[in-house]
């Protein structure tokens, strides 16, 4: 059920690929996880609009294999 | 899977939604919530004081599933304030930490205790 990190930076990138992305392996186990995502492309969208553009670039893996994923996005300041 | 069509999943939810004023749709109960998302959901309504209902997706595979497609929102825990569905735990937190969470909440009855 794991995920490496660097595949989940990965598809974000791909998905939007200005943004800074940074992860956190919570508890050390490949599993839970906290991504934040500080993108241009989340300007002007409400909360639930970037997180689904994060979930999009993740392809259906969210709440699936990526069960843990603490998402924090924002716009670049 | 349930073989029940989602149109019948999204009346039930539907119905859910719009007769309370707050609903939290999670895994578990808040005396014993069964996961750590909507164990922090959970914390944050007790901290502003909100009244709220809760449904354990674990007791009903229909809503469990038909609750990702009514939201087009693909975890759980999954808020939802005047039949409007606000996010899932992160959400809340970064809502909260803004003091708009405070505000959404602030036109819902208190917590009776």
């Amino acid at each position: 059920m794991a995920m490496p990190a660097a595949e989940i930076e990965a598809l974000i990138r791909a998905a939007l690929p200005d943004a800074e992305v940074t992860i956190t392996d919570l508890a050390g186990d490949g599993d839970h996880y906290a991504a934040r995502v500080v993108s241009a492309s989340f300007a002007g969208k409400t909360r639930v609009a970037q997180h689904k553009m994060v979930y999009e670039a993740l392809g259906g893996r969210m709440g699936g294999v990526l069960h843990a994923l603490q998402l924090t996005t924002a716009v670049p300041t | 899977m349930s073989d029940t069509p989602q149109s019948s999943t999204d009346a039930r939810i539907a119905e859910i939604v719009n007769s309370n004023d707050v609903v939290l749709f999670m895994k578990g109960t808040p005396l014993f919530p069964q996961c750590g998302f909507s164990s922090r959901a959970i914390a944050i309504l007790d901290h502003l004081g909100a009244a709220y209902e809760t449904v354990d997706v674990l007791q009903d595979m229909e809503i469990r599933q038909g609750i990702k497609v009514f939201s087009d929102w693909p975890t759980i825990p999954q808020l939802y304030v005047k039949g409007e569905f606000v996010g899932g735990s992160d959400i809340m937190m970064e809502m909260y930490e803004a003091g708009e969470l405070q505000a959404l909440l602030s036109g819902t009855a208190p917590a009776q205790n």
